[in-house]
């Protein structure tokens, strides 16, 4: 059997920072649905958050500034103690990819350039250009090559081993053999990124199912704060791909249908660099009142930053509106609307990315720690998932220093990967049944109609009962292709259950949350209500069921108040 | 409009050899090759097989060859073919693992050839570099690289000698060498100084020719040749002195 002191599940950044940070003594692996490079963090766009003073209007910045910012965009529901800590090791993380050689871009004088983002009070978003995710995922990769990380590539792990308490090893689909295989772990850390395509419209890459986050869940974890799902203010309209806050940040103007700049509305001082709860608002705001074009986008218009600056900062998102809109942005305003982006929930852990379960660390976006509270700010995920992703392997290699093997581990795990095998078996050997693809349709329509930007009681409840029925749907559903090699159909199987799990949860937790706090706007309550609801959530696999229960939010360092930009 | 898909087959576990197999396929949307092969798989044959992942042209999963030509299948929209018979084939150059997936391990060995990472100075600075963004430019083109391979599987040297780094991997090196940051002594990355490395190029460009992302790694590996002549003549000079 594959054994490993420690296990990364996902080569995105997160993972990547995990696995390089992991004592080099220990056995460590990374197992990945795809090659490493194919992780969504490659399109990340605009860029890393850390107050390094570069820019001239950014002297005064400093890391409790960047602090309050983030726990201010998260409207008081971060946890301040671990917005302090990631805010604090933003500015060293910064300079130390830039010695991994990040390429970083740069300001007269040779120092890192930082731009304008939402929500911050000063320029500290450093950048490459407009491809910040891809340049600093191949950086790492390049140091995983140099540190000989071992990779178990296009392996889907479908489900996480628990015993009393402990982690065992997860079981493994390997698509190039269409075997199912265990691998016994003594610290696992998950860094499977977020669930985008839950919902029809997402920014998010077609692997984006979420599915790590659900298979902790169904292994007795909780999952924290997953109402707050955030809405990207400007993905190209109709393919839905993420046009970065960089756009805004270089100065872009949003227009709505009669030419007016609509954010002066919303948020008159800060304007289109609002956090992007606020702008996503607006935006679908203008949309509904019938002030959008065609009744589906406004338009980002970039023209008069020129073509210089155009093709020096946004090369990428000039080449995404070429290709796939046909449109160049030095000539003609971008078509955008808003879209599913990020998961500010995810999977339970603390300060060292540690969960209930021994041996069993998350980090990155399908974990919650919380840092983002109820709206992350631009700029911090990137952060987040190299903060974290480095405590995750530190601490995880910390544990498994400290423990021994549990009893009868290997055959734990045999029975456990037998018991997946049967399942598919069953999948398999049906000849006809519901096929997958049309769930997945169902269940983005759902979430993208009733669990949305803006939300009710209604529409909620509705919503809890569609996705029951598909619950009962997918008992039918079965493998239609008889090769188990490389088969989409068989991952997709896979990970509804998990897109299931999620669905439901997402929405009793923000059917439960009865205020308005960051993404999470209520029509029926329309109000940051901190007396009930300055709480996380927190949802426990109870039965077959989630219970949700509740705990408190760090405030040691700032007193909630207004939101007002 | 009313479309043919010829999309190659090939189970190396099963099939005797590769085959074409034809897939009607219809739409009124603008939709990509990548959708249209997702719809062709999830309506008509769940068997078929294909990488993927951003659909926006970054993450480098779904280079292919579509009616001969080399691109991403994301980016590639399908009536900008202007065919109703669209030929859609796996990258040549690397072993057929199924269908449209191919195994892209040669690639990675020779990436890892290169040793791509940076080579940094003995202490780590404190305060990062400093570089002004006219070095950046030097290697910006090569930093769009999105490692889909597609150069390496156009590149006609790879395909008569296996010991060739191939494009990707050679302006990777350039990239790392012409970084300020990078301290890595020429005796390390001279190596390349062979066949196998900076002089298989055959100079006939299809790299350039066939990448999505504009890049032009010949332009590298002609940098990379220049830098080792000028190394060579440094040391020449040295020893006589």
């Amino acid at each position: 059997m594959i054994g490993q002191d420690i296990l990364v599940v996902g080569g995105g950044l997160a993972g990547l920072a995990a696995a390089l940070q992991c004592d080099p003594k220990l056995k460590t692996a990374v197992v990945s649905k795809v090659h490493p490079l194919r992780s969504h963090s490659v399109a990340a766009q605009g860029g890393i958050n850390a107050a390094l003073g570069n820019n001239p209007k950014g002297r005064d910045d400093t890391w409790e500034r960047h602090a309050f910012d983030t726990i201010k965009g998260s409207d008081y529901l971060a946890d301040q103690d671990v917005a302090l800590l990631m805010c604090q090791k933003a500015v060293p993380t910064i300079y130390e990819l830039e010695n991994l050689g990040v390429p970083f871009s740069r300001f007269p004088g040779g120092v890192i350039a930082q731009r304008p983002f939402g929500g911050a009070g000063f320029p500290r978003t450093c950048y490459a250009a407009d491809r910040t995710g891809l340049v600093i995922l191949h950086a790492l990769f390049d140091q995983s090559i140099k540190k000989q990380v071992t990779y178990f590539n296009e392996w889907l792990v479908v489900k996480l081993v628990v015993r009393d308490g402990r982690c065992l090893g997860v079981i493994g689909y390997e698509a190039a053999t269409g075997q199912i295989f265990p691998i016994k772990a003594r610290a696992v850390i998950f860094a499977t990124g977020g669930y985008g395509r839950v919902y029809s419209r997402t920014t998010n890459a077609y692997i984006n199912h979420g599915s790590g986050i659900g298979i902790a869940y169904r292994a007795g974890i909780p999952l924290k704060d997953m109402e707050f799902v955030q809405f990207h203010p400007t993905s190209l309209y109709d393919k839905n791909i993420l046009i970065t806050e960089g756009a805004r940040g270089e100065g872009g103007f949003l227009i709505n249908k009669m030419g007016k700049r609509f954010m002066a509305d919303y948020a008159p001082s800060a304007m289109e660099l609002a956090p992007r709860d606020i702008v996503a608002r607006a935006i679908q705001t203008e949309i509904d009142k019938g002030n959008g074009f065609e009744n589906e986008y406004v338009h980002l218009d970039l023209r008069h930053l020129g073509e210089e600056k155009i093709k020096k900062r946004l090369p990428a998102i000039r080449e995404i509106c070429i290709n796939f809109a046909g449109i160049d942005p030095v000539e003609n305003p971008i078509p955008i609307q808003p879209a599913q982006h990020y998961s500010m929930g995810g999977i339970d852990v603390n300060e060292r990315c540690a969960s209930i379960v021994e041996g069993f660390f998350a980090a990155g976006e399908c974990s919650c720690v919380s840092v983002h509270g109820s709206n992350r700010l631009g700029g911090n995920s990137l952060l987040e998932t190299v903060v974290f992703g480095k405590i995750a392997g530190e601490e995880s290699s910390q544990y498994v220093k400290g423990n021994e093997d549990y009893p009868n581990t290997e055959k734990i795990l045999l029975d456990e990967a037998l018991k997946v095998k049967q399942e598919i078996d069953g999948w398999s050997k049906k000849d006809t049944g519901i096929k997958v693809h049309i769930l997945l349709n169902r269940i983005k329509d759902i979430m993208s109609e009733k669990v949305g930007i803006f939300r009710n009681q209604k529409d909620l409840e509705e919503a809890l009962g569609k996705i029951g029925e598909l619950r009962e749907d997918y008992n039918r559903v079965y493998i239609s292709g008889n090769c188990l090699r490389f088969s989409q159909e068989l991952i997709n199987i896979v990970e509804f259950a998990s897109m299931l799990d999620l669905a439901e949860v997402i929405t009793l937790s923000a059917l439960n949350r009865e205020e308005t706090r960051g993404s999470h706007f209520r029509l029926d309550f329309q109000e940051r209500n901190d007396k009930d609801w300055l709480k996380h959530t927190l949802a426990y696999l109870k039965d077959g069921k989630p219970e949700l229960h509740y705990k408190e939010v760090d405030i040691s360092r700032y007193k909630p108040e207004a939101r007002k930009y | 409009m009313e479309y043919t898909f010829k999309i190659l087959r090939y189970d190396p576990l099963n099939d005797e050899h590769p085959r074409f197999q034809e897939y009607p396929y219809s739409t009124e949307e603008a939709k990509s090759i990548l959708e249209a092969l997702m719809d062709i798989r999830n309506e008509q044959d769940c068997t078929l097989s294909f990488r993927y992942s951003c659909r926006e042209a970054i993450c480098g999963s779904c280079a292919m060859v579509i009616n001969g030509s080399f691109d991403l299948a994301c980016r590639t929209m399908v009536e900008s073919l202007k065919s109703i018979l669209i030929t859609i084939e796996p990258l040549p150059n690397l072993e057929i693992q199924k269908d449209l997936v191919v195994d892209m391990e040669p690639f990675w060995d020779a990436l890892q050839k290169i040793e791509p990472f940076i080579n940094p100075r003995e202490e780590m600075l404190e305060k990062g570099s400093r570089i002004e963004e006219k070095e950046m430019e030097k290697i910006e083109q090569f930093i769009s690289c999105i490692m889909c391979g597609s150069c390496y599987s156009a590149c006609p040297v790879v395909t008569r000698d296996n010991r060739y780094l191939g494009p990707s991997a050679l302006a990777k090196l350039y990239r790392l060498v012409k970084d300020p940051r990078d301290m890595r002594p020429f005796s390390r990355w001279s190596r390349v100084n062979t066949e196998g490395g900076a002089w298989g190029c055959d100079t006939i460009f299809k790299c350039n020719e066939v990448c999505p992302k504009d890049v032009r790694p010949a332009d590298g590996i002609e940098a990379l040749r220049r830098k080792l002549i000028a190394g060579k003549i440094k040391r020449l000079f040295r020893l006589k002195k």
